[in-house]
């Protein structure tokens, strides 16, 4: 019902009847995509510097103008969040951002950050009726970030100092948030508009969660991120690092200190590894070790004290967005062969198309349809060879991608220095271990009801800790639905 | 923030830092480590808590000043702090009454281990402390293990102080002349590993401390994981404390050589 009114919000004003006018449909849809502008690949491989530059505000003028402001736009049902998309474009075309960003914010926390890292292709914009006349779709994704960008560049003092300072600060009930993430930033910034006391609680010694630690800065700068927690310390909320819940401070801690509710949203924290021989020997890390030592230690750049691995011949394994991180950084930290090694094809691939895409562009070997079976170290226990066995697609999995088969005798091996093992995550166990009577499943995750609220009434949850692994926007969109949620519940409660 | 509040040379390249941190002061327990941060550019490594003071807010941290990060750790004076700290992390030591204890410490292993020590004899065992280093100037902390244990026995590798002789020997003597229960040892690697062998002879339950490379240290990079029963184990949050007898220590040992 709320979708549908959302669909239809805003689309009868004049001044977008007007837009739809102002052009016919055939005219709209002769316009090209536009093409980002990114830096040249044997540039960007020396440097972290982000690769897509953004529209230019001509290019966001066109690509805008290109959305036909459906009467049912398919892309608000692809979208995760159902954003309203079509909305904010129109303001884009109209040259209103600030409107633009304004309807980016109410459904999305951090703009900026998804317009970068979402799977656009497989969201919003594998809904778009320009597929259904075999043309590109609106560049959806790329809309978002100019929108977003050119408003952080602007306005972004003037927002959210609505009522949060309109109570006075003993009347308030305070809120923990468990775990400075997506999932975790998302919800800081919905409590802390709807008046409450928000602290966030971070393990690491940084604020960001997996968009420091994990998503390297040639993808999402960290001065992206960086301007969003801003954003939020403005707000009123406050940041505690260098603190683990369960750990520094308990769930009976927080409950003393007078926290009204707690939102844990800690994330995926374990890495997989695959169990095969070898495993264990020097130079096979984990993809979570290998970023975190580049992008949140700094390893790599003058003066960093953190050492990390430079292999001049990298192979990672696994073929998601973190996978892609993995084997780019290695590229940047000077590998002359990196090469991704999965189990199925290219089409199977979980990661976004634009960072195979980029991968491809900078140099990266794509050996699919190649499983690892074996690491062979050399004298010194350093990991000299990978032997990987070759695959062939038979029927399709619970997934419904086609699984990945054997082939019989085809073993080959790859001369390596360094491996990175990207096969995946499972969810940190250190919240659900230390809080008892918190109902945790099968997986390891968080158990909670259709209001992200866990079997302890006061606990709310969401993010990677829930869903044990998915993407940046299903996380925000967890922190936001936990927010409104446990703000009708506590309200509830007081009644 | 993390102030460092008072300092003690236990050796040249030995020091004790008193650390403000309340919060972890209150909450660590023996066999808990921390996660140091000593600058800005620094990296963050593991560092076993010896001691607290909760009334004072403060952590005990025994720091040998063996590589870069280390040395600007025991570089630190009074009244300079420490980038960040995060902790207690890890399992805590499981205390039980379980008759004669055998505490077996190697080097700067003595001083996560006296906290344990202490914690075994408020349990009510019969705690004999076996301390070792290569030489006298670099026994630490004699005097807090000697509150806590009922006898204790020292191990010079060049006899200036003690019996000359290996942990080992001394601790030979003792599985030969009484019923022993248990045994901890906390050290380097290659004395955990032959304490390890010894009391596997004697079939009495042994339990170590792993001190291996980390980086978050609650769980995320996978840096500490080790084999141990043949199976992975990460010390961060699995440990760091093992039953030593099925560690895989030449593994660990391999390991910790990763970035030399």
């Amino acid at each position: 019902m709320e979708k549908e009114k959302d669909t239809a919000r805003g689309r009868n004003d004049s001044w977008r009847e007007e837009l739809r006018r102002s052009m016919s449909a055939a005219e709209r849809t002769a316009i090209p995509r536009v093409s980002m502008r990114m830096l040249d690949p044997a540039e960007r491989i020396h440097s972290n510097s982000e690769v897509n530059l953004g529209l230019t505000p001509e290019q966001a003028l066109q690509e805008s103008t290109r959305c036909l402001d459906c009467p049912e736009p398919g892309c608000i049902t692809g979208c995760p969040v159902s954003i309203d998309i079509p909305g904010f474009i129109k303001n884009i075309q109209r040259g209103n951002l600030t409107e633009a960003a304004r309807i980016l914010k109410e459904t999305s926390a951090l703009p900026a950050v998804c317009g970068r890292v979402c799977p656009q292709e497989k969201q919003c914009e594998s809904r778009c009726i320009y597929l259904r006349m075999k043309k590109s779709p609106v560049a959806i994704g790329w809309l978002e970030r100019y929108a977003a960008d050119e408003h952080l560049k602007t306005a972004r003092n003037a927002e959210h100092h609505t009522d949060s300072h309109s109570k006075e600060r003993e009347e308030r009930r305070k809120i923990a948030v468990v775990g400075s993430g997506p999932a975790g930033l998302s919800f800081a910034g919905d409590m802390v508009r709807r008046g409450y006391d928000v602290v966030v609680y971070e393990a690491l010694h940084e604020i960001g969660g997996v968009l420091k630690y994990g998503i390297p800065e040639f993808r999402l700068p960290n001065s992206v991120v960086e301007a969003e927690i801003e954003a939020l310390r403005d707000a009123g909320v406050t940041f505690h690092k260098d603190t683990v819940i369960g750990k520094t401070l308990s769930y009976d801690d927080l409950l003393n200190e007078g926290f009204s509710g707690i939102f844990v949203a800690s994330g995926a924290g374990l890495p997989r590894f695959m169990g095969i021989p070898g495993e264990n020997l020097i130079g096979v890390l984990s993809s979570n070790e290998f970023l975190t030592r580049v992008n949140l230690m700094g390893a790599g750049r003058p003066g960093a004290q953190t050492p990390v691995p430079h292999g001049k011949c990298v192979a990672v394994i696994g073929g998601g967005n973190t996978a892609m991180d993995s084997v780019r950084t290695s590229l940047r930290l000077g590998a002359e062969r990196a090469m991704i090694i999965y189990r199925r094809g290219i089409e199977e691939m979980p990661a976004r198309a634009e960072e195979v895409e980029h991968a491809m562009q900078e140099g990266v070997e794509f050996l699919t349809l190649c499983n690892p079976i074996e690491y062979i170290g050399d004298e010194k226990g350093r990991v000299r060879a990978i032997r990987v066995q070759r695959m062939t697609l038979g029927e399709p999995d619970a997934s419904g991608r086609r699984s990945p088969v054997p082939v019989e005798g085809a073993v080959d091996t790859i001369e390596v220095d360094e491996v990175i093992v990207s096969v995946g995550v499972s969810p940190n166990p250190l919240i659900p271990n230390s809080i008892d009577g918190l109902e945790i499943s099968s997986r390891g995750t968080i158990c909670v009801n259709e209001d992200m609220q866990s079997s302890l009434p006061l606990i709310f949850a969401g993010g990677d800790i829930v869903r044990g692994g998915a993407t940046v926007i299903l996380a925000m969109g967890d922190g936001r639905k936990a927010a409104a949620a446990m703000h009708s519940y506590l309200n509830g409660e007081q009644s | 923030m993390f102030e460092i509040k008072n300092k003690e040379h236990f050796s040249e390249n030995v020091v004790r830092l008193d650390v403000y941190a309340p919060e972890i002061a209150r909450s660590r327990k023996p066999g808990h480590f921390v996660i140091v941060r000593s600058n800005p550019d620094g990296e963050r490594i593991p560092l076993t808590i010896a001691d607290a003071d909760v009334k004072a807010g403060t952590i005990a941290l025994v720091v040998q000043a063996v590589g870069e990060s280390t040395r600007r750790i025991c570089g630190l004076e009074p009244g300079q702090s420490l980038a960040d700290i995060v902790g207690p992390l890890g399992r805590p030591t499981e205390i039980f009454n379980s008759g004669t204890v055998v505490c077996c410490g190697g080097g700067v292993g003595v001083a996560p281990l006296s906290p344990i020590i202490k914690a075994m004899k408020e349990a009510g065992n019969t705690v004999i402390s076996i301390l070792a280093a290569r030489n006298k100037d670099l026994i630490i902390l004699e005097k807090q293990v000697r509150e806590h244990s009922d006898e204790v026995i020292i191990m010079t590798d060049d006899g200036s102080a003690g019996k000359k002789g290996l942990v080992t020997d001394g601790l030979r003597e003792l599985l030969d002349s009484r019923k022993i229960d248990r045994v901890v040892t906390i050290g380097p690697a290659i004395m955990m590993k032959f304490v390890a062998a010894l009391t596997k002879e004697y079939n009495v339950p042994t339990i170590c401390s792993l001190n291996t490379i980390m980086v978050d240290g609650t769980g995320m990079c996978g840096a500490c994981r080790v084999t141990v029963d043949g199976k992975k184990r990460f010390v961060c949050v699995d440990g760091p404390e093992f039953d030593a007898h099925q560690v895989n220590f030449d593994e660990m040992m391999m390991r910790m050589r990763a970035y030399n």
